[in-house]
């Protein structure tokens, strides 16, 4: 194996043995979407057409809120404890770091959509057309953007405090304009405009498309497209705020 | 290595104000000064890590912090640094990984080889500064650059680390050892005496003893400033 890679995955496997360490948060990680989509199965018992418009974005949703927690809170540990000058003077490059903490939390996303849509598609019976591997893959990119979201966040925090603020001043804002709430066609035209400039607007839409077609059409992989290039935009200007030299 | 003229501001105020000296290869360097007198601020300008860097730093005969240097590094900061919610063993697994070395026999060297499956987390202040050691030897870099290694450990195992520091030279290693306890000089070969972030001199212990004309190197310190 070539060193960059062995590199690489030698951090996913830190960053897995970090949360092998803390049960509790994987647990939490994993059962408390299924938690939200039962009680919106109960929320809507006779009301399905409801339960199947909002639960299939909040699939896609999950992934985008856990990952951008986890990324930011281990972000800003490795800036303020020090690890991260420490890893900066090893061999380690910044994007081999990047790229070990997207394979772990890429994982982590896995698990966490497979169980979630293994529980919302089946027993819960929400209506999708599209395949349920798709619904996992489309969560793998929302968590590659969670990740790009969580790392510009740790860069604007000094503490844990400030940082988890930025989860409602980030993601709740584009909760409310992804259609979640109301379909984004139906907004006033400023609004609209608006969610056009947000990443999860289109994992939502990519959600939408999965409910609505059978066979992954072009307008799927246009949405799981804009997603990563958003993605990799915020991956590109946070690998950018980790700076080898500090005052 | 050799620096000439080496400024570092931090904020409005120099942390080093234009120091110049040369160190040999194979030796043990202490950096010793009281605390704030910009200690590490030198080494993490050595180890490539501080903003603010002006003048010319050589290491390894090439300019601090290109990328070639990461390769023959090892920096322990003054604040014990490594995973808090890893083992020690973990911890030593992943920094043997980044320098494609093998981590074995480390643990023994820094006298924790009972504590490699505990969390670092519930270690003792000792312990975890030696674990934070552990992951700087770890792939026997050519380069260590320590930064109070034996603050707050006791005297049993300050004399063991220093008979370790002794072997790691004898092996080939160059050490920069920074420390604000003045006593620790007589252990190095070469000492850099840092004050305020100016240089006050560069002399080997025995020369300090000798040109202050005391054995005690606290006396020795004030003699030095106020000669100046």
């Amino acid at each position: 194996m070539s060193p960059p890679l062995v590199r690489t995955l030698a951090t996913a496997r830190r960053v897995l043995a970090q949360l092998r360490h803390d049960p509790r948060t994987v647990a939490l990680m994993l059962l408390v979407p299924c938690v939200l989509e039962t009680l919106l199965r109960l929320i809507y018992a006779h009301r399905r057409a409801a339960f199947d418009q909002a639960g299939a974005p909040l699939l896609a949703i999950f992934p985008l809120m856990t990952v951008f927690l986890v990324t930011s809170i281990a972000l800003l540990r490795e800036r303020v404890s020090g690890t991260l000058e420490r890893l900066l003077t090893t061999p380690l490059a910044r994007l081999e770091l990047l790229g070990g903490y997207a394979l772990a939390f890429g994982l982590l996303a896995t698990a966490q959509a497979a169980i979630v849509s293994a529980l919302t598609l089946g027993p819960l019976g929400l209506h999708v057309r599209g395949s349920s591997a798709l619904v996992v893959v489309l969560a793998v990119c929302v968590a590659l953007l969670g990740m790009g979201l969580g790392l510009l966040a740790s860069a604007f925090a000094r503490s844990e405090f400030q940082v988890v603020q930025f989860l409602p001043a980030t993601i709740l804002p584009q909760l409310l304009l992804c259609g979640l709430l109301v379909a984004r066609q139906r907004m006033p035209a400023a609004l609209h405009a608006l969610s056009d400039a947000l990443p999860m607007s289109y994992a939502v839409d990519g959600m939408h498309h999965l409910t609505l077609q059978s066979a992954a059409g072009g307008a799927l992989w246009g949405d799981i497209a804009i997603v990563l290039a958003f993605a990799a935009g915020a991956l590109v200007l946070g690998a950018a705020t980790l700076r080898r030299r500090t005052e | 290595m050799r620096a000439r003229d080496l400024r570092v501001r931090r904020g409005r105020i120099d942390a080093l104000d234009g120091i110049s000296f040369a160190i040999d290869a194979g030796v043990i360097t202490g950096l010793l000064g009281p605390s704030g007198s910009g200690k590490s601020t030198l080494i993490r300008a050595i180890a490539g890590v501080q903003a603010g860097v002006a003048g010319r730093l050589e290491v390894l005969g090439r300019p601090a912090g290109v990328a070639s240097l990461r390769h023959e590094l090892g920096y322990m900061t003054q604040a014990p640094c490594v995973y808090e919610d890893l083992t020690v063993a973990e911890n030593l697994r992943y920094f043997a990984a980044l320098r494609g070395a093998p981590s074995a026999g480390v643990l023994e060297r820094v006298g924790l080889e009972g504590q490699a499956h505990q969390l670092v987390r519930n270690l003792s202040g000792g312990q975890r500064a030696r674990a934070s050691l552990a992951a700087a030897l770890v792939g026997a870099p050519r380069l260590l650059l320590l930064d109070e290694p034996t603050v707050g450990l006791d005297p049993l195992l300050r004399r063991d680390l220093w008979r370790l520091f002794r072997e790691l030279t004898g092996a080939g290693a160059t050490m920069l050892i920074s420390s604000h306890v003045l006593d620790e000089a007589s252990h190095c070969d070469d000492l850099l005496l840092l004050r305020d972030g100016s240089l006050i001199g560069q002399l080997t212990p025995a020369a300090l003893v000798a040109s202050t004309g005391t054995q005690d190197m606290d006396e020795a310190f004030v003699r030095l400033i106020e000669r100046r």
